[in-house]
């Protein structure tokens, strides 16, 4: 590898499944500069930069990165510190409850900042990127743009050598847009050796960056600075050098697009706005916007992320009722009920609607059914839509692998599979290349001057709102202004959209918003210290305290801010022992009994009376025949019935043999077993009392049993119930937090942090379940509390031994939480899987109400492996039996047993790169 | 409407093929529909089974070893001959549910007619075992003793004999029970679980705006959801039964198969309407989970299908009233272990179906007002 290079790809390879996403890539990147990948979406841009950060694993080739191999685990250890990564998507690597200033503390913390450094670099930070006045707002609440400053502050908090950025700016507005990267530029300025590697779709950045790399279907199509590229390919901006350097096949059919000029109808407005508003509390994200869109008009609708663009689309939609003001679609006044209009409409949502579990014929196919095109023709359509959008390649295959831009030409194949009459296009190009963009256009144009398809559009890109007929200028919930787009620069005097844009940005902010922050980002200097200010300790050591405190503290902030997740995982395990300690009972009581008394004797009465007198039976009608005994037990109308023969007493009386015949339900061997247990108990008791009245009735028993039941001389299941249903819930509960809240992390993306940051599988586990396992202890002194005073079952061993076991034993469970969540890849499997194995492994194999001793097989084995068996022990040890901790040494022990175990497990499962 | 059924038609398919995909969640069920049946109920017994028991023997006499030797499988494990000293630590640990304490001389008093005392020590805090196992304890110890006497006495013993004549299922073998449950429980479970969850996928993948804003209605993309995951767990029971219950697990089932699973239908309406409503009250999956939690396991707990009914509080029992598991959990003991006909269920399969109805139509209710408020 040469000094000057800071990462080295030589036949570098890479698939997603039968997919090849990188195709044998050989490319020297040079140090100190800035670097751009550009192409079009999917072509392997994300995964190379990936690749680069360590945080993919290198299926092919050969990856050099700060002077070493990436695919040694040591050296990824050693430059991980150095990079910084920041992946794709507004904040991905964000965590949205977080405020932003816990957001770069966390990643502070992560690097081993000690406080007084880590505050310092986190305000100079906060204040260089503007950021600093909205500190303590939530990252979720941000606009766009300020995300990726966020992004960005947490990138640069450790200093790195070299910052790899993918797609920052993608859906950023444009004064954000030339802010972050003047902000960039200035990072670079005070700091020359730092590398940066950034992708992008807009070429326009490009023009500015160092040295490109120019991709296509996953190889290299060109490198070079961007005026090379110009003056190899002779053409005049990056946009066109692009399709020039692309292979010649696909360049056909790419032509130059003309809007041609519309026709203006006068059969009255398509879409008519008149003074929307939108509150949400006291958050107005639409205020008073109002706007008339012609039959067969394009209408443009321009601003940034989070500027009400989506919020108005939604209110002429119908989903959204406005707080006040109305919109009217082809005269009519929006109703969500009235489905006519709906049919009238096509609508593409900013999230690609489109079902990722489905192949891309399969969501075309469903659209096309669901507008009810006639059976015949859907095939026709769907053929021709895919031919229109080029799909033809991905047709079977499923959309959730499918790059961005694909999935978005998807999209609009769905939303116009019905030929409607108005289209409704939220950020329908956002992430798709120039190629595929102009295409796209074209096929608008078509629709609008052709068909007479009134398209209503928003977007962030200038050059698609240039093609509109008449755009509005949209910022914080207001419209700045409104005209075609010629009229607008000319008012401006600027030369570009985008110029006249940022004007009337400038003139809305200037006042009392610093919103987009542009007055500290022009005010103060960018402060970098110099590595050696920053306490880096322990950042490459296996194990640090500091980084598993971070993610500690971090979840713990994100659990305290999920107000529900909170009180289920507190209120629910005590709402759940009220029921459960209530509600299930081995007492068997109440059982309903009915007597064919053939004999009708002093005799056979007294038999009955013994029974019926019992709190264990309830007496229902007698029987009159064998016929009627056994259709009431069919019909479980009985759980027991009795024949007393006729002759009874008389044969009683001389001392005869006699039977009296007994029906038990059997449907339940549990209770069918106690209820004979009862019967035959009085059976004995009814001829004791006999043979002490008559001589001839010989005393059935040649001696006696005294039974002792201990414990639990009442012999009331509550006792015994509630001190087995703590165990079931601490193990529940527990459990089902902690797998979600790894498998949250993996759906979410933040997961990334885990692959990019020097924090270790070991830490990330461990210190995402020490906050779990706070919760569950309050829970478990909140179930203790509960079981003593409402239950009124008495702690008879020490409160304090019971809780160091409760403490071990959610240890246990939270990792086996975490052992859940290495397998499921979505929170629902997570969900079910830990709620079925637990429930099942609790309730039947732990002892709950059988002892494990008298399992059997599969069962016995795991009642044996399964930490609830041993918690139980010392449960209703302590509860019920006064046991000291000498009594239950080896139940700890078991229990203790269990923790390295499963956090050995759960750390070999996990992935410290993404595959 | 035919075009409302039509599109819930459509919509139900492409839940399957959603299903279809997500394989963790189609190894789940069918997991727990058959290993998870088949170990549940071999596993467990609900009866005594191998209860531990231990003896203190201070006669060391022919009747005594006579007693210690009548205990054996499947009842009980072969007994312990303890130290009377060791009683209490023995139980203390758990080691033993039951412990016999034979006194001296107990044969010799025995004979002379005396009727001495056997100390049975009970661990009462095993409730399941406690009990039964006194009343097998006493017969056992009762036997061997009057068998003994009979041999050196001359005396008739018990004129009056009790008959006990088990019905529906002879000789209490747990599996016939422990089987048919464990398959009702998981069709509550799964039922819920994946219809709320097919609910918050579309929430969370924002689907479910795109829905709204096609000509689709609340009634039709309910519909969808209770169908299509109706008709996987039902497939499921059915299988479950052929293959599984009766199949591995040998149950003779009495009653008509048909007619359980039309029963099986009308409490997957409900079930699976359940899932809506839960899963349009929670927000995202996490929230789902807790609160399948609270609601799944009381049903499955309260319903009578782990305890009998009859012994839980009054209140508890008339709450459970309103559950559809309560109802159809004695409907599929009734069919399938008693072989009760239409004649003699169709109180509960009305219940059923009326629980059912309210729930579709209030979960419909709730959904479409959350649908109207979302936006």
């Amino acid at each position: 590898m040469t000094a000057d290079s800071v990462a080295r790809l030589s036949g570098v390879g890479l698939h997603y499944g039968s997919t090849t996403a990188l195709d044998r890539i050989d490319v020297d990147i040079p140090a100190g500069k800035m670097v751009g990948l550009i192409g079009p979406d999917g072509v392997g841009k994300s995964s190379l930069l990936a690749l680069v950060a360590g945080v993919r694993v290198i299926q092919q080739g050969r990856v050099e990165v700060l002077g070493g191999d990436m695919h040694s685990r040591r050296h990824r250890a050693t430059v991980c510190p150095r990079i910084a990564y920041m992946p794709q998507g507004l904040g991905r690597n964000l965590y949205m409850t977080l405020s932003v200033f816990e957001n770069v503390d966390f990643f502070g913390r992560l690097f081993g900042h000690a406080t007084q450094v880590r505050e310092a670099r986190i305000a100079e930070l906060l204040d260089s990127t503007g950021l600093a006045p909205f500190r303590d707002r939530p990252a979720g609440k941000l606009s766009g743009g300020m995300k990726q400053k966020l992004g960005l502050c947490c990138a640069l908090i450790h200093d790195p050598d070299l910052l790899i950025l993918d797609e920052p700016t993608t859906g950023v507005d444009p004064l954000s847009r030339r802010q972050f990267w003047q902000l960039i530029e200035r990072i670079r300025a005070r700091r020359p050796g730092m590398s940066v590697l950034v992708s992008s779709a807009y070429m326009g950045e490009a023009e500015g960056f160092d040295w490109l790399v120019a991709m296509d279907d996953g190889r290299v199509l060109a490198t070079g600075s961007p005026a090379e590229l110009l003056e190899r390919t002779a053409t005049r901006d990056l946009d066109d050098a692009f399709i020039a350097l692309l292979p010649a096949e696909k360049r056909v059919g790419h032509e130059v697009l003309v809007v041609p000029p519309r026709v203006v109808r006068t059969d009255g407005p398509a879409i008519v706005a008149e003074a929307l508003t939108m509150k949400f509390g006291d958050f107005t994200a639409v205020d008073n916007v109002g706007f008339e869109i012609g039959r067969g008009e394009i209408f443009g609708f321009l601003g940034s992320n989070g500027c009400g663009k989506t919020t108005t689309m939604k209110m002429l939609t119908g989903l959204l009722p406005p707080s006040s003001g109305r919109a009217l679609l082809f005269g009519r006044e929006v109703d969500t009920r009235d489905l006519d209009t709906r049919r009238r409409v096509g609508f593409m949502t900013q999230g690609f609607s489109l079902y990722g579990e489905l192949s891309v014929r399969q969501n075309l196919v469903l659209h096309a059914q669901l507008f009810h095109l006639p059976a015949d023709t859907i095939d026709a359509r769907v053929r021709e839509m895919v031919d229109r959008f080029e799909l033809g390649e991905y047709l079977d295959m499923q959309t959730t692998g499918l790059p961005l831009g694909i999935r978005q030409r998807l999209s609009l194949a769905v939303a116009v599979i019905h030929r409607p009459d108005m289209l409704i296009l939220d950020e329908p190009t956002s992430g798709v290349d120039p190629v595929a963009r102009d295409g796209f256009w074209h096929l608008l144009v078509d629709l609008s001057r052709k068909d007479g398809v009134t398209i209503f559009v928003s977007t962030h890109f200038m050059n698609e709102g240039e093609r509109c007929d008449r755009i509005s200028l949209m910022h914080a919930g207001r419209v700045l202004a409104s005209d075609t787009p010629a009229a607008l620069m000319a008012a401006r005097g600027a030369a570009k959209l985008e110029d006249a844009f940022i004007a009337y940005l400038e003139e809305a902010t200037a006042g009392a918003q610093p919103e987009q922050g542009a007055r500290g980002v022009s005010g103060q200097p960018v402060v970098v210290p110099s590595a050696a200010a920053v306490a880096v300790e322990s950042e490459s050591r296996a194990f640090s305290p500091l980084r598993l405190f971070a993610y500690a503290r971090r979840e713990w902030l994100e659990v305290m801010r999920d107000p529900v997740r909170l009180t289920f995982a507190l209120l629910g395990s005590l709402i759940l022992v009220l029921i459960l300690g209530y509600g299930i009972s081995m007492d068997v009581e109440d059982l309903k009994f009915a007597v064919l008394d053939r004999d009708q004797s002093p005799e056979s009465r007294s038999y009955i009376q013994d029974m019926a007198g019992s709190r264990y039976f309830l007496v229902q009608p007698p029987l009159t025949s064998s016929a009627e005994l056994d259709r009431r037990m069919r019909a479980g109308e009985l759980s027991v019935a009795l024949e007393i023969p006729s002759g009874f007493g008389r044969d009683l009386r001389r001392g005869q043999g006699v039977d009296i015949g007994v029906w038990v339900d059997g449907a339940m061997p549990f209770r069918a077993e106690t209820t004979l247990g009862y019967v035959q108990g009085m059976h004995v008791d009814f001829l004791q009392q006999a043979a002490r009245e008559n001589a001839r009735v010989a005393s059935p028993q040649p001696a006696r049993l005294d039974m002792r039941y201990r414990y639990n001389q009442e012999f009331r299941s509550v006792f015994a119930m509630v001190p087995a249903v703590i165990p079931l819930l601490l193990t529940f509960i527990p459990a089902l937090l902690m797998a979600v809240g790894v498998v949250r992390e993996k759906e979410l993306g933040s997961i990334t942090n885990l692959y990019a940051t020097p924090v270790t599988r070991l830490e990330f586990l461990l210190g995402k379940q020490l906050p779990y396992i706070g919760v569950s202890m309050i829970s478990f002194f909140g179930l203790v509390a509960l079981a003593v005073y409402v239950f009124e079952v008495p702690l008879k061993g020490s409160l304090f031994t019971l809780s160091a076991a409760a403490l071990i034993f959610v240890t246990t469970t939270t990792g086996l939480g975490l052992l859940m969540s290495s397998f499921a890849r979505t929170q629902i499997a997570a969900l079910a899987a830990t709620a079925v194995i637990t429930m099942l492994a609790t309730v039947t194999f732990s002892g709950l109400t059988h002892p494990v001793s008298s399992l059997e097989g599969a069962g016995r084995m795991i009642g044996t492996f399964f930490p609830a068996t041993y918690f139980l022990n010392i449960s209703r040890g302590l509860f019920t039996k006064a046991l000291e901790f000498e009594d239950l040494r080896t139940d700890f022990l078991a229990l203790l047993a269990f923790v390295p175990v499963l956090t050995v497990i759960s750390v070999l499962l996990l992935k410290k790169q993404e595959r | 409407m035919k075009i409302r059924l039509l599109n819930a038609w459509r919509l139900g398919v492409k839940e399957l093929l959603s299903l279809w995909n997500d394989k963790v969640l189609l190894i789940m069920i069918a997991w727990a529909f058959s290993g998870g049946i088949y170990t549940a109920s071999t596993a467990t017994s609900q009866e005594l089974h191998n209860a531990p028991i231990a003896i203190v023997d201070e006669d060391q006499s022919v009747l005594s070893a006579r007693i210690a030797g009548a205990f054996y499988g499947p009842y009980f494990k072969r007994p312990d001959m303890i130290a009377g000293s060791q009683i209490d630590a023995v139980l203390d640990a758990g080691a033993y549910t039951f412990v016999l304490n034979i006194p001296p001389d107990f044969e010799r008093d025995v004979l002379a007619g005396q009727q001495p005392g056997i100390q049975v020590n009970i661990d009462a805090m095993r409730v399941s075992q406690a009990f039964i196992g006194a009343g097998y304890i006493q017969n056992i110890v009762l036997g061997e003793v009057g068998e003994f006497v009979q041999h050196r006495r001359a005396e008739a013993v018990s004129p009056v004999r009790l008959v006990p004549t088990i019905l529906f299922n002879p000789n209490l073998t747990s599996s016939w029970f422990g089987s048919v449950m464990e398959m009702i429980n998981n069709v509550t479970m799964l039922s819920v679980i994946l219809t709320g969850a097919a609910l918050i996928r579309e929430r969370e993948h924002g689907t479910l705006e795109h829905l709204m804003v096609m000509p689709l209605g609340a009634f039709e993309i309910m519909l969808a959801k209770v169908w299509a995951m109706a008709l996987v767990v039902w497939i499921a029971v059915g299988l479950s039964l052929y293959f599984v219950i009766e199949g591995a697990l040998g149950v003779p089932i009495a009653g008509s198969i048909p007619l359980f699973m039309a029963g099986a239908l009308l409490q997957l309406l409900a079930t699976t309407s359940l899932g809506i409503f839960i899963g349009t009250l929670s927000r995202n999956m996490p929230q789902l989970g807790l609160m399948m939690i609270l609601v799944v396991l009381p049903l499955e707990l309260l319903s009578g299908g782990m305890t009998p009914r009859e012994s839980m509080p009054g209140p508890v029992q008339d709450i459970m009233l309103a559950a559809p598991t309560t109802h159809f959990v004695s409907f599929a003991q009734a069919v399938l272990y008693r072989g009760a006909g239409l004649d003699v269920v169709w109180p509960s399969l009305l219940a059923i179906a009326a629980i059912a109805a309210v729930f579709f139509v209030l979960s419909l209710a709730l959904f479409r007002r959350s649908l109207a408020a979302q936006g």
